[in-house]
């Protein structure tokens, strides 16, 4: 069929747009918007003395200052710990401004509000305040050490302690032939999505209503938050996420206290208010991730067969716990990989510091499990002298094993059942397409010629697709154009152009008749958000089912039209007919646009096309109502999608690297990705997801690290100074696809948007470990480290 | 990330700008390419009251060279500088520079005078200036000086230039005699400030002997820092020079700092690697009459 775009690798829809700057962000939005900035504090860990404005208030062009003196209501209670759970027996969360105690530099405390931003820094800067100092923890080492607390009611600074086991680890251990320990080490680093964070909000007081834009992944969830805490009707509060320059987790977290901030101020002042994050302020005031401590214990068999698997993990959460411990949770389960790993243990400790908050960012967790479980497999091959994918293939699950059951629970409280997958082919794939078997040939060679080079391995499984739901609407109007909204957010995934796709394929239009909305709760009320790797799977599904909806009740009215049976009809680019009869053959077909008119019995007719719907538009069958009963005007319908549990894709990384042996720069010669998430929409997106993930994954494992010294203060908050790859440090990316369709939804379809990024860490320290000779267990990894790593390996 | 207020000055001649400078004195900072200066207003780690923007100022957008040397006026962007085949014919070092200076897009609005003027120790540019012992020219109202890049740099960040004074152009000689240069560095991504670069200049005599050998330095120290290395290989054959001798020496004479990018050891291990090779490859050059 020619409208059949599904499973094309078409031109991203909404590049146009967005390539010749006609993307509208948050900034774009309310230029005659009052201005906000905020006094943050310039300490880790404090109790605010005072705060002195006599300075600020003759400031011209001020219009108001705010502290949490001021926060009326239930503005004024601690922002919301979005996702309990039974282990997180000492959450924290702040205020939206800071009351009594700040615990990291960047939290706010004061809002200034400004008829511009310059002005309203300059309140800002004469705002005093005094602060009585408390010793600041820094440092997951100091965390455990507890000698210092974070928070003076939370022991040992022990936000949440969990074990999870399947089996008898100690018998387990206490019986292998082998056993080896790892000590373990990844840095933070974050999402540094290129537009920050911005919250434009319009209070129209004749309607009692409430209008917010913000840079938000979850707009649904935003909707609901600020209702409630700004005490506002559910359906007098609309919250749209516009254009949004990249998300990378860190905007699912909601709200934030600007979040709350600007929209309650925009109510008291009864004036446009909007705030644009700045780049230092979203190194300070939004959140990170990564940072991490893991102890690793394993037993294995001669052939290098795990038999039992001890795993403890010291995860940093910052300073507050306001999403939960999904990211702890994510890496003692995701761990697992593609592995068997026999009797399992996983024991974390989430620990606050006195450090910016800890949130999950693209991978959320995984890439420090996937770290930790390739590491293991790579000291297990080292310590018995094997080829290290060997000692991967003998531990996979094989494809008759799945759905494979790890006993396990998973971050949405369900069991850690995989769905499908075939990794010894993946396996296969990836090595063909790297040409690991003739690697030692290209090794001797480099050499000879004074060079060092280094192959790596890496193998990940993801669970995509969380539940508990997401929706979808479709509706075809009256020219034929077909509208589409789903309630999550885009942050330049191309949802617009997957889901035209999805729903193109459904209905038989041409997908550029497909107009998509997302992240609007003006359209679409019922969603969840976008993470974990969802959307496709999610609203994917959902729309489908809305389309294909659409699709029976417009061959049901066209075949009324036609006098044919609607079983007889097929839709093809956007036109009803006869199934096999020639285009425009006469009786047999009718345009869909045709359809979406007679769908809907009018009394007025407004223009031409209208005229045809009303009572004198055509025959009528005067024993029915126009509408009949349990029918509903319109050519439109929505539909949902809930899974029973997460699908899982998968995907394995090689490497090969080059380590000067004279300046110890690293680069990466050659990157190899095999990669399998169903049943593919588009190929080319997937294919960009992937690009987009190893450039962070490259960034997480020879750049990015957030230097925080004794103090608590971030040395590095600015792009000159945090490391983020540029594309010249990106390597030629090389990609070879497996298709397993997932068995859980109609579309068989896993989620991408995370894949890239999870083994980057793993498979450039496995790389660079065989360039050197010796384990690398620390990451990132620059040329100074590994400078002193050969220092030190020589003076031993 | 906004600046504090300021007053904004847009002369569009010479003189009127060193008679603007003279009036607001110490209070006063010139406005050419931005690069360095727009940050630090935007971060409020410089909140001039007023600022003077030369960018009307076109009788400065020069490129001058000819046998003796490049004279770059102070509207001289860099990459200007850069694409210049005339300062590439007669030293080609510059533009071997000058593509290690951050981006294209920043090449093509920073100013190589604005550059030299800033005296970051991490600029390549002041450390070329004044591994060729080059000079700085001044106006101000009623008179002009030229002073060496020697005097020039008097600290990180600061120069000897009076507040009142533009700095005009800045000269780049081409060294005397049978010479090879180059300019190498590592940097954590394409295009940052090096973690460790460094310029030379070898001078061969007729018999293609090492007559000569200096370097300069970038990030390793809080000046540009210039070593004459010419007692470790005086004497020796282009090709068969003891250049590692002559990088441990160079090793030996710096002193920098660690930071979060890298600690002191590796710095100056560096220096000792890409002085021996930049040493080498400027010996070879010379040999071979590219300069």
């Amino acid at each position: 069929m020619t409208t059949r775009s599904f499973g094309e690798p078409i031109a991203r829809l909404e590049d146009p747009r967005l390539l010749t700057g006609r993307g509208r962000f948050l900034d774009d939005i309310g230029h005659r918007a009052l201005a906000a900035a905020f006094v943050r504090s310039p300490h880790a860990h404090a109790r605010i003395a005072d705060i002195d404005v006599t300075d600020a208030v003759d400031v011209e062009g001020l219009v108001a200052i705010f502290t949490h003196d001021d926060l009326d209501g239930r503005a004024g209670e601690p922002l919301p710990l979005l996702i309990p759970h039974e282990a997180l027996t000492h959450g924290r969360t702040g205020y939206a401004l800071a009351k009594d105690e700040v615990n990291h530099v960047g939290e706010p405390i004061v809002m200034v509000v400004a008829t511009d931003r310059y002005v309203a820094e300059d309140v800002c800067a004469r705002i005093r305040v005094d602060y009585e100092f408390l010793p600041p923890v820094v440092g997951i080492e100091a965390a455990r050490e507890a000698e210092l607390l974070v928070h003076d009611d939370v022991p040992g600074n022990v936000a949440a302690h969990m074990v999870q086991q399947n089996g008898d680890v100690e018998a387990a251990l206490a019986a292998a032939p082998h056993v080896l320990e790892l000590d373990l080490d990844i840095e933070r680093s974050a999402s540094t999505p290129l537009e920050g964070r911005g919250v434009h909000a319009r209070w129209d007081p004749d309607d009692a209503s409430l209008r917010v834009y913000t840079s938000t992944q979850a707009s649904t969830s935003v909707r609901a938050a600020l209702a409630a805490r700004l005490e506002l009707p559910l359906d007098r509060v609309e919250v749209v996420a516009p254009d949004v320059g990249g998300g990378f987790g860190v905007k699912i977290v909601h709200p934030w206290p600007e979040e709350v901030l600007v929209p309650w101020a925009a109510i008291r002042l009864g004036r446009e208010v909007k705030w644009t994050e700045d780049r230092r302020e979203h190194f300070v005031g939004a959140t990170h991730e990564r940072g991490q401590l893991q102890h690793v214990e394993v037993g294995f068999d001669d052939d290098g067969r795990l038999l039992g698997l001890d795993v403890t993990v010291w995860h940093d959460n910052g300073a507050y716990t306001p999403y939960g411990i999904i990211v702890p949770i994510i890496t003692t389960t995701q761990l697992l990989g593609p592995y068997k790993p026999g009797a399992y243990r996983a024991e974390f400790f989430s620990l606050y510091t006195n450090t910016v908050t800890v949130t999950p960012y693209r991978g959320a967790g995984r890439p420090q499990g996937c770290f930790a479980m390739e590491r293991t497999m790579d000291a297990i091959a080292a310590h018995l002298g094997l080829d290290r994918t060997v000692v991967r293939e003998r531990n996979f699950i094989r494809p008759d094993e799945m759905p494979y059951d790890h006993g396990l629970i998973f971050q949405d409280g369900r069991p850690l059942v995989y769905d499908s997958g075939d990794y010894p082919a993946t396996l296969d794939k990836l090595k063909k397409l790297i040409g690991w078997d003739e690697f030692e040939a290209f090794r001797a060679e480099a050499r000879a010629a004074g060079r060092r080079v280094g192959i790596g391995i890496a193998c990940y499984v993801e669970g995509t697709g969380v539940g508990p739901y997401e929706g979808g609407w479709v509706k075809v109007e009256t020219d034929g154009t077909v509208v589409a909204a789903t309630g999550l957010t885009t942050q330049g995934q191309g949802h617009r152009t997957v889901f035209a796709q999805v729903v193109a394929s459904e209905l038989g239009v041409p997908v550029d008749r497909v107009v998509v909305t997302t992240g609007d709760t003006r359209r679409f009320g019922y969603a969840v958000g976008t993470f974990a790797s969802r959307a496709a799977v999610m609203s994917g599904n959902a729309l489908a089912s809305a389309a294909r909806k659409v699709r029976e009740k417009a061959l049901r009215v066209a075949g009324e039209a036609l006098e044919a049976d609607p079983r007889d009809l097929e839709i093809v680019d956007g036109v009803v007919r006869v199934t096999g009869s020639p285009a425009g053959a006469p009786g047999a077909s009718i345009p869909l646009a045709t359809v979406a008119v007679l769908a809907n019995p009018l009394r007025y007719a407004f223009d031409r096309e209208a005229e045809r719907a009303t009572q004198f538009g055509g025959p009528v069958d005067f024993s029915k109502p126009p509408v009949a009963e349990g029918d509903s005007p319109g050519l439109e319908d929505t539909g949902f999608y809930s899974p029973p549990r997460s699908t899982f894709a998968n995907g394995m990384h090689a490497a090969i690297v080059e380590t000067d042996p004279d300046t110890a720069e690293i680069s990466i010669l050659r990157y190899c990705v095999v990669h399998d998430c169903g049943t593919l929409i588009n190929p080319r997106i997937v294919e960009g997801q992937i690009h987009g993930g190893v450039a962070q994954g490259v960034g997480g494992a020879l750049y990015e690290r957030m230097v925080y010294d004794d103090a608590g203060q971030l040395l590095n908050a600015s792009f000159m100074d945090f490391l983020m790859p540029y594309a010249t440090e990106v390597p030629v990316i090389e990609t070879d696809h497996l298709e397993t369709p997932s068995p859980l939804n109609p579309l068989g379809i896993k989620g991408a948007g995370e894949a890239g990024v999870i083994p980057g860490s793993a498979v450039l320290a496995s790389a660079i470990s065989d360039a050197e000779g010796f384990a690398v267990t620390r990451m990132p990894i620059s040329p100074s480290d590994l400078f002193s790593l050969r220092l030190a390996r020589e003076s031993r | 990330m906004k600046p504090a207020g300021f007053t904004y000055h847009r002369p569009v001649t010479v003189d009127d700008a060193v008679a603007v400078l003279a009036e607001v004195g110490p209070a006063g900072k010139v406005l050419a390419g931005g690069q360095s200066l727009v940050p630090l207003l935007n971060m409020r780690l410089a909140a001039p009251e007023h600022l003077v923007d030369i960018n009307r100022l076109s009788g400065l957008a020069y490129v001058r060279a000819d046998g003796d040397g490049v004279t770059v006026g102070a509207l001289a962007r860099h990459a200007d500088v850069e694409r210049d085949e005339t300062a590439y014919a007669v030293l080609p070092l510059l533009r071997e520079t000058l593509r290690h200076v951050a981006h294209p897009t920043i090449r093509n609005r920073g100013t190589t005078v604005g550059s030299i003027a800033h005296a970051d120790p991490a600029g390549e540019l002041t450390a070329v200036l004044a591994l060729l012992g080059g000079t700085v020219t001044l106006r101000r109202a009623g008179g002009q000086r030229t002073v060496a890049a020697a005097d020039f740099f008097t600290g990180p960040m600061s120069t000897c230039a009076d507040a009142g004074e533009l700095v005009t152009s800045v000269t780049f000689p081409v060294p005397e005699g049978r010479t090879g240069a180059v300019w190498t560095e590592v940097a954590r991504r394409h295009g940052d400030y090096a973690v460790c670069g460094t310029g030379v200049v070898v001078t061969l005599d007729d018999d293609l002997r090492v007559a000569g050998a200096r370097a300069a330095y970038v990030s390793m120290g809080p000046e540009p820092v210039v070593v004459d290395l010419t007692e470790a290989v005086a004497g020796a054959m282009y090709d068969d020079a003891g250049w590692p001798a002559a990088g441990r020496l160079a090793a030996g004479l710096l002193e920098p700092d660690d930071d979060i990018h890298a600690t002191a050891a590796y710095r100056r291990h560096l220096a000792e690697v890409l002085t021996a090779r930049a040493l080498r490859e400027a010996a070879g050059r010379a040999a071979g009459g590219q300069r």
